[in-house]
Protein backbone atom coordinates (compact mmCIF):
# COMPACT_ATOMS: atom_id res chain seq x y z
CA UNK A 1 0.00 0.00 0.00
CA UNK A 2 2.72 2.45 1.18
CA UNK A 3 6.21 2.20 0.54
CA UNK A 4 8.60 4.88 1.72
CA UNK A 5 12.57 4.44 0.10
CA UNK A 6 15.81 5.95 0.95
CA UNK A 7 13.43 9.21 1.73
CA UNK A 8 15.52 12.37 2.45
CA UNK A 9 14.74 15.76 2.73
CA UNK A 10 16.57 19.05 3.35
CA UNK A 11 14.98 22.55 4.73
CA UNK A 12 16.44 24.92 3.00
CA UNK A 13 20.13 25.29 1.32
CA UNK A 14 23.64 26.44 2.23
CA UNK A 15 24.53 27.39 6.04
CA UNK A 16 21.12 27.21 6.82
CA UNK A 17 19.90 24.07 5.53
CA UNK A 18 18.70 22.05 7.78
CA UNK A 19 18.93 17.99 7.33
CA UNK A 20 15.22 17.02 8.39
CA UNK A 21 14.86 13.24 6.89
CA UNK A 22 18.21 11.17 6.53
CA UNK A 23 17.01 8.31 4.43
CA UNK A 24 13.70 6.84 5.29
CA UNK A 25 12.35 3.25 4.95
CA UNK A 26 8.82 1.92 4.99
CA UNK A 27 6.94 -0.51 3.81
CA UNK A 28 3.15 -0.68 4.90
CA UNK A 29 1.07 -3.12 3.51
CA UNK A 30 -2.48 -2.63 3.21
CA UNK A 31 -4.63 -2.21 6.53
CA UNK A 32 -1.83 -1.90 8.69
CA UNK A 33 -1.87 0.63 11.66
CA UNK A 34 1.78 2.20 11.90
CA UNK A 35 2.37 4.38 14.61
CA UNK A 36 5.40 6.77 14.50
CA UNK A 37 7.25 7.72 17.12
CA UNK A 38 10.42 10.09 17.90
CA UNK A 39 11.39 13.11 19.28
CA UNK A 40 10.17 16.38 18.81
CA UNK A 41 10.97 18.59 15.97
CA UNK A 42 12.83 14.81 14.35
CA UNK A 43 10.84 14.78 11.01
CA UNK A 44 7.65 13.13 11.60
CA UNK A 45 5.44 15.80 10.04
CA UNK A 46 7.83 15.98 7.29
CA UNK A 47 7.73 12.17 6.15
CA UNK A 48 3.81 12.21 6.62
CA UNK A 49 3.57 15.68 4.54
CA UNK A 50 5.96 13.71 1.48
CA UNK A 51 3.40 10.62 1.57
CA UNK A 52 0.47 13.32 1.34
CA UNK A 53 2.41 15.30 -1.50
CA UNK A 54 2.43 18.50 0.06
CA UNK A 55 6.74 18.14 0.78
CA UNK A 56 9.08 17.26 -2.31
CA UNK A 57 11.37 15.19 -1.03
CA UNK A 58 14.92 16.67 -1.98
CA UNK A 59 15.81 12.72 -2.32
CA UNK A 60 14.31 9.07 -2.45
CA UNK A 61 11.18 8.04 -3.46
CA UNK A 62 7.15 7.46 -1.88
CA UNK A 63 4.85 5.15 -3.34
CA UNK A 64 1.21 4.76 -2.68
CA UNK A 65 -0.74 1.42 -4.03
CA UNK A 66 2.70 1.10 -5.85
CA UNK A 67 2.31 4.91 -7.75
CA UNK A 68 5.50 7.30 -6.95
CA UNK A 69 3.80 9.90 -5.20
CA UNK A 70 4.57 13.08 -7.37
CA UNK A 71 0.99 14.82 -6.35
CA UNK A 72 -1.41 14.41 -3.37
CA UNK A 73 -2.71 10.94 -4.19
CA UNK A 74 -5.86 9.99 -4.51
CA UNK A 75 -8.39 8.26 -1.82
CA UNK A 76 -6.16 10.12 1.27
CA UNK A 77 -7.12 12.11 4.02
CA UNK A 78 -4.93 14.18 6.70
CA UNK A 79 -5.47 14.92 10.00
CA UNK A 80 -3.01 17.70 10.02
CA UNK A 81 -1.10 18.49 13.51
CA UNK A 82 -1.95 22.05 12.63
CA UNK A 83 -5.94 20.92 13.18
CA UNK A 84 -7.22 24.40 13.94
CA UNK A 85 -6.04 26.10 10.97
CA UNK A 86 -7.13 23.23 8.57
CA UNK A 87 -10.46 23.95 9.56
CA UNK A 88 -12.21 26.38 7.07
CA UNK A 89 -13.73 29.34 9.07
CA UNK A 90 -16.18 30.20 7.21
CA UNK A 91 -17.96 27.19 7.10
CA UNK A 92 -20.07 25.44 9.91
CA UNK A 93 -18.56 22.27 11.26
CA UNK A 94 -21.39 20.15 9.55
CA UNK A 95 -19.98 21.56 5.99
CA UNK A 96 -16.26 20.88 7.34
CA UNK A 97 -16.96 17.72 7.44
CA UNK A 98 -19.35 16.96 4.49
CA UNK A 99 -17.90 19.18 2.25
CA UNK A 100 -14.84 16.26 0.60
CA UNK A 101 -17.96 14.07 0.12
CA UNK A 102 -18.80 15.42 -3.04
CA UNK A 103 -16.02 13.74 -4.28
CA UNK A 104 -17.66 10.40 -3.01
CA UNK A 105 -20.41 10.63 -5.33
CA UNK A 106 -22.77 11.52 -2.06
CA UNK A 107 -25.75 13.52 -2.73
CA UNK A 108 -26.70 16.39 -0.52
CA UNK A 109 -28.58 14.43 2.03
CA UNK A 110 -26.27 11.53 2.62
CA UNK A 111 -23.56 13.95 2.74
CA UNK A 112 -25.70 15.63 5.71
CA UNK A 113 -26.18 12.09 7.09
CA UNK A 114 -22.12 10.96 6.85
CA UNK A 115 -21.65 14.18 8.80
CA UNK A 116 -23.65 13.94 11.13
CA UNK A 117 -22.85 10.22 12.14
CA UNK A 118 -19.07 11.27 11.59
CA UNK A 119 -20.11 14.04 14.38
CA UNK A 120 -21.72 11.60 16.61
CA UNK A 121 -19.06 9.44 16.61
CA UNK A 122 -16.21 11.60 17.70
CA UNK A 123 -19.20 13.23 20.33
CA UNK A 124 -20.01 16.42 18.84
CA UNK A 125 -23.64 15.69 17.47
CA UNK A 126 -24.46 19.11 19.17
CA UNK A 127 -21.39 21.45 17.23
CA UNK A 128 -22.88 20.48 13.86
CA UNK A 129 -24.21 24.00 13.58
CA UNK A 130 -21.29 25.85 14.70
CA UNK A 131 -18.81 27.66 13.61
CA UNK A 132 -15.24 26.16 13.88
CA UNK A 133 -13.87 29.47 16.09
CA UNK A 134 -16.57 28.74 18.22
CA UNK A 135 -15.24 25.45 19.47
CA UNK A 136 -12.55 25.16 22.03
CA UNK A 137 -9.19 23.43 20.73
CA UNK A 138 -9.67 20.08 21.47
CA UNK A 139 -13.60 19.89 19.62
CA UNK A 140 -11.81 21.66 17.22
CA UNK A 141 -9.70 19.16 16.47
CA UNK A 142 -12.54 15.99 16.49
CA UNK A 143 -13.90 17.82 14.16
CA UNK A 144 -10.82 17.63 12.18
CA UNK A 145 -10.62 13.78 12.73
CA UNK A 146 -14.22 13.64 12.22
CA UNK A 147 -13.71 15.15 8.85
CA UNK A 148 -11.08 12.52 7.62
CA UNK A 149 -13.11 9.15 9.08
CA UNK A 150 -16.31 10.18 7.18
CA UNK A 151 -14.41 10.40 3.93
CA UNK A 152 -13.48 7.19 4.46
CA UNK A 153 -9.55 7.38 2.81
CA UNK A 154 -7.57 3.98 1.84
CA UNK A 155 -5.25 6.03 3.51
CA UNK A 156 -5.16 8.07 6.49
CA UNK A 157 -2.47 10.08 7.57
CA UNK A 158 -2.71 11.59 11.48
CA UNK A 159 -0.49 13.67 12.44
CA UNK A 160 -0.85 13.51 16.58
CA UNK A 161 -4.45 13.65 16.07
CA UNK A 162 -5.18 13.27 19.75
CA UNK A 163 -2.49 16.26 21.46
CA UNK A 164 -5.36 18.73 22.21
CA UNK A 165 -7.97 16.26 24.27
CA UNK A 166 -8.32 14.85 27.60
CA UNK A 167 -7.11 11.36 28.84
CA UNK A 168 -11.00 10.47 28.51
CA UNK A 169 -11.54 11.47 25.30
CA UNK A 170 -8.49 10.60 23.98
CA UNK A 171 -8.56 7.13 24.89
CA UNK A 172 -12.36 7.45 23.31
CA UNK A 173 -10.90 8.30 20.18
CA UNK A 174 -8.03 6.06 20.09
CA UNK A 175 -10.82 3.20 20.03
CA UNK A 176 -12.72 4.95 17.50
CA UNK A 177 -10.11 5.03 15.12
CA UNK A 178 -9.54 1.29 15.57
CA UNK A 179 -13.19 0.54 15.12
CA UNK A 180 -13.50 2.14 11.93
CA UNK A 181 -10.21 0.35 10.81
CA UNK A 182 -11.60 -2.60 11.35
CA UNK A 183 -15.05 -1.75 9.25
CA UNK A 184 -13.48 -0.09 6.39
CA UNK A 185 -10.20 -1.73 6.04
CA UNK A 186 -7.88 1.40 6.25
CA UNK A 187 -4.37 1.94 6.03
CA UNK A 188 -3.53 4.14 8.85
CA UNK A 189 -0.44 6.32 9.88
CA UNK A 190 -0.26 7.69 13.27
CA UNK A 191 2.38 9.68 14.42
CA UNK A 192 1.89 10.16 18.02
CA UNK A 193 4.06 11.66 21.32
CA UNK A 194 2.67 9.48 23.69
CA UNK A 195 4.57 5.68 24.03
CA UNK A 196 1.72 4.04 25.55
CA UNK A 197 -0.87 5.45 22.87
CA UNK A 198 1.50 4.27 20.45
CA UNK A 199 1.83 0.69 21.65
CA UNK A 200 -1.90 0.86 22.52
CA UNK A 201 -3.51 1.32 19.19
CA UNK A 202 -0.49 0.35 16.63
CA UNK A 203 0.01 -3.34 14.95
CA UNK A 204 3.61 -1.71 14.66
CA UNK A 205 5.57 1.24 15.90
CA UNK A 206 8.23 2.75 13.87
CA UNK A 207 10.40 4.84 16.26
CA UNK A 208 12.40 7.32 14.26
CA UNK A 209 15.70 9.14 15.28
CA UNK A 210 16.54 12.58 16.31
CA UNK A 211 17.28 14.53 13.23
CA UNK A 212 18.44 13.92 10.47
CA UNK A 213 15.65 10.95 11.31
CA UNK A 214 16.22 7.65 10.05
CA UNK A 215 13.94 4.56 11.73
CA UNK A 216 15.87 3.30 14.26
CA UNK A 217 13.60 0.59 15.04
CA UNK A 218 10.52 -1.04 13.88
CA UNK A 219 8.69 -3.17 16.52
CA UNK A 220 5.73 -5.72 15.85
CA UNK A 221 2.51 -5.45 18.35
CA UNK A 222 1.45 -8.51 19.12
CA UNK A 223 -1.52 -8.26 21.44
CA UNK A 224 -4.50 -9.97 21.64
CA UNK A 225 -7.30 -8.25 19.55
CA UNK A 226 -9.70 -6.72 20.64
CA UNK A 227 -7.92 -4.24 22.73
CA UNK A 228 -9.29 -3.15 25.75
CA UNK A 229 -8.30 -0.06 27.37
CA UNK A 230 -7.55 -1.63 30.53
CA UNK A 231 -7.37 -5.12 29.58
CA UNK A 232 -4.59 -4.56 27.19
CA UNK A 233 -2.86 -1.96 29.40
CA UNK A 234 -2.41 -4.93 32.10
CA UNK A 235 -0.95 -7.45 29.84
CA UNK A 236 2.70 -8.35 30.66
CA UNK A 237 3.42 -8.13 26.82
CA UNK A 238 2.31 -4.39 26.34
CA UNK A 239 3.94 -3.55 29.54
CA UNK A 240 7.27 -5.34 27.94
CA UNK A 241 6.56 -3.46 24.35
CA UNK A 242 6.02 -0.15 25.73
CA UNK A 243 9.08 -0.21 28.07
CA UNK A 244 11.26 -1.05 24.89
CA UNK A 245 10.09 1.77 22.94
CA UNK A 246 10.37 4.22 25.47
CA UNK A 247 14.45 2.79 26.11
CA UNK A 248 14.31 2.95 22.83
CA UNK A 249 13.15 7.02 22.22
CA UNK A 250 15.09 8.21 25.28
CA UNK A 251 17.42 5.43 26.57
CA UNK A 252 20.40 5.75 23.96
CA UNK A 253 22.31 8.43 24.00
CA UNK A 254 21.72 9.23 20.56
CA UNK A 255 17.98 10.30 21.90
CA UNK A 256 19.01 12.49 24.94
CA UNK A 257 18.13 15.42 25.03
CA UNK A 258 21.04 18.50 24.66
CA UNK A 259 20.74 21.61 25.97
CA UNK A 260 20.67 23.11 22.46
CA UNK A 261 17.75 21.17 21.49
CA UNK A 262 15.83 22.13 24.74
CA UNK A 263 16.19 25.83 23.95
CA UNK A 264 14.86 25.42 20.20
CA UNK A 265 11.41 24.11 21.98
CA UNK B 1 -33.93 41.50 19.95
CA UNK B 2 -36.09 44.59 20.94
CA UNK B 3 -33.46 45.88 23.39
CA UNK B 4 -30.59 45.26 20.67
CA UNK B 5 -32.93 47.73 18.55
CA UNK B 6 -33.95 49.70 20.95
CA UNK B 7 -30.38 50.59 21.53
CA UNK B 8 -29.36 50.70 17.99
CA UNK B 9 -32.64 53.30 17.66
CA UNK B 10 -30.88 55.29 20.46
CA UNK B 11 -27.39 55.21 18.96
CA UNK B 12 -28.75 56.33 15.75
CA UNK B 13 -30.79 59.34 17.33
CA UNK B 14 -27.59 59.86 19.07
CA UNK B 15 -25.45 60.26 16.25
CA UNK B 16 -27.58 62.11 14.03
CA UNK B 17 -28.99 64.98 16.36
CA UNK B 18 -26.24 67.36 14.85
CA UNK B 19 -27.81 67.09 11.19
CA UNK B 20 -31.03 69.17 12.10
CA UNK B 21 -29.16 71.44 14.02
CA UNK B 22 -26.55 72.54 11.57
CA UNK B 23 -29.79 72.75 9.01
CA UNK B 24 -31.16 75.29 11.36
CA UNK B 25 -27.85 77.52 11.37
CA UNK B 26 -27.70 77.30 7.93
CA UNK B 27 -31.20 78.37 7.51
CA UNK B 28 -31.07 81.44 9.71
CA UNK B 29 -27.34 82.10 8.44
CA UNK B 30 -28.65 82.09 4.82
CA UNK B 31 -31.21 84.01 5.41
CA UNK B 32 -29.49 86.50 7.54
CA UNK B 33 -26.86 86.83 4.41
CA UNK B 34 -29.55 86.82 1.47
CA UNK B 35 -27.01 86.06 -0.60
CA UNK B 36 -27.92 84.23 -4.14
CA UNK B 37 -25.14 82.24 -3.79
CA UNK B 38 -26.20 80.76 -0.90
CA UNK B 39 -29.91 79.97 -0.66
CA UNK B 40 -31.26 78.96 2.30
CA UNK B 41 -32.25 75.25 3.09
CA UNK B 42 -35.49 75.67 2.30
CA UNK B 43 -34.98 77.33 -1.14
CA UNK B 44 -33.20 74.74 -2.12
CA UNK B 45 -35.32 71.67 -0.86
CA UNK B 46 -38.74 73.65 -2.18
CA UNK B 47 -36.40 73.64 -6.04
CA UNK B 48 -35.40 69.79 -5.28
CA UNK B 49 -38.91 69.10 -5.37
CA UNK B 50 -39.93 71.31 -8.22
CA UNK B 51 -37.39 69.35 -10.04
CA UNK B 52 -37.55 66.00 -9.67
CA UNK B 53 -39.40 64.53 -7.12
CA UNK B 54 -43.11 66.16 -7.82
CA UNK B 55 -44.15 62.83 -9.54
CA UNK B 56 -47.19 60.67 -8.84
CA UNK B 57 -46.60 58.96 -5.16
CA UNK B 58 -46.90 55.55 -7.09
CA UNK B 59 -43.17 56.36 -8.40
CA UNK B 60 -42.17 57.63 -4.98
CA UNK B 61 -42.41 61.16 -6.02
CA UNK B 62 -40.30 60.99 -8.74
CA UNK B 63 -41.14 63.16 -11.64
CA UNK B 64 -40.32 62.34 -15.82
CA UNK B 65 -37.32 64.49 -15.47
CA UNK B 66 -35.99 62.43 -12.23
CA UNK B 67 -36.32 59.43 -14.09
CA UNK B 68 -34.68 60.53 -17.51
CA UNK B 69 -31.57 61.50 -14.76
CA UNK B 70 -31.60 59.01 -12.13
CA UNK B 71 -31.95 55.91 -14.49
CA UNK B 72 -29.22 56.81 -17.01
CA UNK B 73 -27.29 57.73 -14.40
CA UNK B 74 -27.22 55.29 -12.00
CA UNK B 75 -27.13 52.60 -15.13
CA UNK B 76 -24.27 53.61 -16.25
CA UNK B 77 -22.55 53.41 -12.43
CA UNK B 78 -23.85 50.20 -11.74
CA UNK B 79 -23.24 48.89 -14.91
CA UNK B 80 -19.47 50.31 -14.88
CA UNK B 81 -18.58 48.85 -11.32
CA UNK B 82 -20.37 45.79 -12.03
CA UNK B 83 -17.72 45.41 -14.92
CA UNK B 84 -14.88 46.60 -13.16
CA UNK B 85 -15.84 44.18 -10.14
CA UNK B 86 -16.59 40.86 -12.17
CA UNK B 87 -13.32 41.97 -14.26
CA UNK B 88 -11.15 42.94 -11.04
CA UNK B 89 -11.58 39.77 -9.16
CA UNK B 90 -11.86 37.20 -12.02
CA UNK B 91 -8.23 38.85 -12.87
CA UNK B 92 -7.14 39.72 -9.59
CA UNK B 93 -7.77 36.29 -8.58
CA UNK B 94 -5.86 34.36 -11.56
CA UNK B 95 -2.91 37.07 -10.74
CA UNK B 96 -3.02 36.54 -6.56
CA UNK B 97 -2.99 32.59 -7.54
CA UNK B 98 -0.24 32.62 -10.14
CA UNK B 99 3.38 33.79 -9.22
CA UNK B 100 4.15 33.42 -13.30
CA UNK B 101 0.98 35.65 -14.05
CA UNK B 102 1.73 37.88 -11.53
CA UNK B 103 5.32 38.42 -12.46
CA UNK B 104 3.99 39.51 -16.17
CA UNK B 105 1.73 42.21 -14.74
CA UNK B 106 2.86 43.80 -11.59
CA UNK B 107 4.09 46.31 -13.21
CA UNK B 108 1.79 46.81 -15.73
CA UNK B 109 -1.12 47.28 -12.88
CA UNK B 110 1.38 49.37 -10.65
CA UNK B 111 1.64 51.76 -13.72
CA UNK B 112 -2.10 51.29 -14.84
CA UNK B 113 -3.46 52.56 -11.58
CA UNK B 114 -1.20 55.51 -10.69
CA UNK B 115 -2.18 56.84 -14.07
CA UNK B 116 -5.22 59.14 -12.68
CA UNK B 117 -8.82 57.85 -14.57
CA UNK B 118 -10.36 61.63 -15.22
CA UNK B 119 -6.72 62.45 -17.51
CA UNK B 120 -8.28 59.54 -19.64
CA UNK B 121 -11.88 61.36 -20.28
CA UNK B 122 -10.03 63.19 -23.73
CA UNK B 123 -9.03 59.69 -24.70
CA UNK B 124 -12.39 58.23 -24.02
CA UNK B 125 -14.15 61.05 -25.75
CA UNK B 126 -12.56 60.45 -29.08
CA UNK B 127 -12.93 56.88 -28.93
CA UNK B 128 -16.46 56.46 -28.03
CA UNK B 129 -17.49 60.38 -28.82
CA UNK B 130 -19.80 61.83 -26.35
CA UNK B 131 -22.02 58.57 -25.41
CA UNK B 132 -22.20 56.63 -22.72
CA UNK B 133 -20.04 53.83 -23.50
CA UNK B 134 -17.39 57.08 -22.82
CA UNK B 135 -18.94 57.27 -19.68
CA UNK B 136 -18.81 53.44 -19.04
CA UNK B 137 -15.16 53.31 -20.10
CA UNK B 138 -14.23 55.96 -17.42
CA UNK B 139 -15.89 54.29 -14.42
CA UNK B 140 -14.66 50.82 -15.38
CA UNK B 141 -11.09 52.55 -15.51
CA UNK B 142 -11.11 54.39 -12.37
CA UNK B 143 -13.02 52.24 -10.18
CA UNK B 144 -10.99 48.62 -11.30
CA UNK B 145 -8.22 49.24 -9.40
CA UNK B 146 -9.33 48.95 -5.88
CA UNK B 147 -11.06 45.37 -6.90
CA UNK B 148 -7.86 44.24 -8.62
CA UNK B 149 -5.22 44.93 -5.64
CA UNK B 150 -7.33 43.81 -3.17
CA UNK B 151 -8.21 40.49 -4.86
CA UNK B 152 -4.42 39.95 -5.71
CA UNK B 153 -3.70 40.29 -2.18
CA UNK B 154 -6.93 38.61 -0.89
CA UNK B 155 -5.96 35.71 -2.92
CA UNK B 156 -2.33 35.57 -3.01
CA UNK B 157 -2.30 35.21 1.28
CA UNK B 158 -4.52 32.39 1.55
CA UNK B 159 -3.60 29.83 4.68
CA UNK B 160 -1.31 27.55 3.01
CA UNK B 161 -2.71 24.75 5.15
CA UNK B 162 -6.32 25.96 3.54
CA UNK B 163 -4.95 25.23 0.15
CA UNK B 164 -3.30 22.15 1.35
CA UNK B 165 -6.54 20.85 3.00
CA UNK B 166 -8.11 21.45 -0.21
CA UNK B 167 -5.54 19.39 -2.22
CA UNK B 168 -5.42 16.58 -0.17
CA UNK B 169 -9.45 16.27 -0.38
CA UNK B 170 -9.35 16.44 -3.57
CA UNK B 171 -11.62 19.18 -3.78
CA UNK B 172 -12.08 20.35 -7.81
CA UNK B 173 -10.61 23.48 -9.31
CA UNK B 174 -14.32 25.00 -8.82
CA UNK B 175 -14.50 23.72 -5.73
CA UNK B 176 -11.41 24.96 -4.54
CA UNK B 177 -11.99 28.50 -6.15
CA UNK B 178 -15.84 28.89 -4.94
CA UNK B 179 -15.45 27.19 -1.64
CA UNK B 180 -11.69 28.14 -0.24
CA UNK B 181 -10.21 30.37 -2.29
CA UNK B 182 -13.07 32.82 -2.96
CA UNK B 183 -13.89 32.77 0.85
CA UNK B 184 -10.61 33.40 2.38
CA UNK B 185 -10.02 36.30 0.26
CA UNK B 186 -14.00 38.02 0.53
CA UNK B 187 -12.64 40.12 3.49
CA UNK B 188 -10.16 41.94 1.34
CA UNK B 189 -12.47 42.12 -2.11
CA UNK B 190 -15.59 43.25 -0.22
CA UNK B 191 -12.64 46.52 1.04
CA UNK B 192 -11.78 46.67 -2.28
CA UNK B 193 -15.60 46.90 -4.02
CA UNK B 194 -16.89 49.31 -0.96
CA UNK B 195 -14.16 51.31 -1.98
CA UNK B 196 -14.48 51.71 -5.64
CA UNK B 197 -18.39 51.75 -5.35
CA UNK B 198 -17.64 55.68 -3.89
CA UNK B 199 -15.25 55.95 -6.78
CA UNK B 200 -17.96 54.99 -9.15
CA UNK B 201 -20.09 57.82 -7.76
CA UNK B 202 -17.17 60.32 -8.72
CA UNK B 203 -16.39 59.40 -11.60
CA UNK B 204 -20.51 59.10 -12.85
CA UNK B 205 -20.57 62.96 -12.00
CA UNK B 206 -16.94 63.89 -13.60
CA UNK B 207 -17.45 61.79 -16.86
CA UNK B 208 -20.87 63.66 -17.52
CA UNK B 209 -19.38 66.80 -16.68
CA UNK B 210 -16.23 66.78 -18.98
CA UNK B 211 -17.92 64.64 -21.74
CA UNK B 212 -20.53 66.76 -22.33
CA UNK B 213 -23.22 64.93 -21.42
CA UNK B 214 -27.14 65.33 -22.71
CA UNK B 215 -28.86 63.93 -19.68
CA UNK B 216 -28.12 62.83 -16.02
CA UNK B 217 -27.29 63.86 -12.62
CA UNK B 218 -23.83 65.31 -13.39
CA UNK B 219 -25.33 66.45 -16.68
CA UNK B 220 -27.99 68.66 -14.44
CA UNK B 221 -25.31 69.99 -11.99
CA UNK B 222 -23.75 71.87 -14.57
CA UNK B 223 -26.62 72.44 -16.69
CA UNK B 224 -28.22 74.39 -13.27
CA UNK B 225 -25.00 76.06 -12.82
CA UNK B 226 -25.07 77.59 -16.13
CA UNK B 227 -28.39 79.41 -15.99
CA UNK B 228 -27.60 80.28 -12.33
CA UNK B 229 -29.95 78.28 -11.15
CA UNK B 230 -28.42 78.31 -7.88
CA UNK B 231 -30.56 76.53 -5.61
CA UNK B 232 -30.88 73.76 -8.18
CA UNK B 233 -27.50 73.53 -8.69
CA UNK B 234 -26.71 72.94 -4.05
CA UNK B 235 -30.06 70.77 -4.28
CA UNK B 236 -27.68 68.38 -6.92
CA UNK B 237 -24.93 68.50 -4.82
CA UNK B 238 -27.09 67.35 -1.66
CA UNK B 239 -28.77 64.72 -3.82
CA UNK B 240 -25.45 63.43 -4.46
CA UNK B 241 -24.69 63.65 -1.01
CA UNK B 242 -27.34 61.29 -0.23
CA UNK B 243 -26.71 58.96 -2.56
CA UNK B 244 -23.54 58.42 -1.78
CA UNK B 245 -24.55 57.48 2.13
CA UNK B 246 -27.30 55.60 0.87
CA UNK B 247 -24.62 53.45 -1.41
CA UNK B 248 -22.68 53.19 1.09
CA UNK B 249 -25.30 52.26 4.11
CA UNK B 250 -26.63 49.38 2.12
CA UNK B 251 -22.88 48.02 1.06
CA UNK B 252 -22.49 47.95 4.39
CA UNK B 253 -25.63 46.03 4.89
CA UNK B 254 -24.82 43.55 2.99
CA UNK B 255 -21.25 42.80 3.67
CA UNK B 256 -22.00 42.89 7.23
CA UNK B 257 -24.04 39.88 6.05
CA UNK B 258 -21.25 38.04 3.87
CA UNK B 259 -19.02 38.47 6.61
CA UNK B 260 -20.43 37.56 9.55
CA UNK B 261 -18.02 35.29 10.21
CA UNK B 262 -14.99 37.16 9.30
CA UNK B 263 -16.39 39.65 12.07
CA UNK B 264 -17.31 37.33 15.04
CA UNK B 265 -14.30 34.98 14.49
CA UNK B 266 -11.85 37.84 14.98
CA UNK B 267 -13.23 38.74 18.19
CA UNK B 268 -13.38 35.69 19.61
CA UNK B 269 -9.77 35.40 18.87
N1 LIG C 1 9.08 24.71 6.10
C1 LIG C 1 10.20 24.50 6.81
N2 LIG C 1 11.31 25.21 6.54
C2 LIG C 1 12.44 25.00 7.25
N3 LIG C 1 12.58 24.10 8.21
C3 LIG C 1 11.51 23.36 8.54
C4 LIG C 1 10.26 23.52 7.85
N4 LIG C 1 9.37 22.65 8.38
C5 LIG C 1 10.04 22.00 9.35
N5 LIG C 1 11.32 22.40 9.45
C6 LIG C 1 12.34 21.88 10.36
O1 LIG C 1 12.48 20.51 10.13
C7 LIG C 1 12.58 19.80 11.33
C8 LIG C 1 11.53 18.70 11.37
O2 LIG C 1 10.25 19.30 11.42
P1 LIG C 1 8.94 18.43 11.61
O3 LIG C 1 7.80 19.35 11.69
O4 LIG C 1 8.90 17.39 10.56
O5 LIG C 1 9.23 17.75 13.02
P2 LIG C 1 8.25 16.86 13.91
O6 LIG C 1 8.97 15.62 14.21
O7 LIG C 1 6.91 16.76 13.29
O8 LIG C 1 8.17 17.75 15.22
P3 LIG C 1 6.99 17.80 16.31
O9 LIG C 1 7.10 16.55 17.08
O10 LIG C 1 7.32 18.98 17.14
O11 LIG C 1 5.72 17.92 15.57
C9 LIG C 1 12.44 20.81 12.45
O12 LIG C 1 13.73 21.07 12.97
C10 LIG C 1 11.91 22.03 11.80
O13 LIG C 1 12.45 23.18 12.37
MG1 LIG D 1 5.07 17.43 13.76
Amino acid sequence: MLDVVNLTHTYGSGPEAHRALGGIDLSVPEGQLVCVVGPSGCGKSTLLRSIAGLVRPTGGEVRVKGRPVTATPDDLAVVFQDYSRSLFPWMSVRDNVALPLRRRGLDRAARRTAAAEALAAVGLESAAAKYPWQLSGGMQQRVAIARALAYRPSLLLMDEPFGSVDAQTREDLEDLVLAVRGHHRMTIVLITHDIDESVYVGDRVVVLTRAPAVVAADLRVDLPGPRDQIGTRELPAFVHLRSEVSRLVRGRPEFSMTPSQIDKE
Amino acid sequence: MTVANGGRLRGLALRLWTVPVVVAVWEAAARAAESVYFPPPSAILARLRELWFSGPPARLFLSDAALADFLPSLGRMFGGWALACLGGIALGVAIGRSKTLAGYVDPLIEFGRAIPPPTLIPLFVVLFKADARMQVATIVYGVVWPVLVNSVDGARYVDRLHIETARVFGLSRAERLTRVILPAAAPKIFAGLRLSLSLALILMVVAELAGSATSGIGYELLYTQQNFDLPGMWGTIALLGVLGFLLNSSFLVVERRTLSWHRRAGRTK
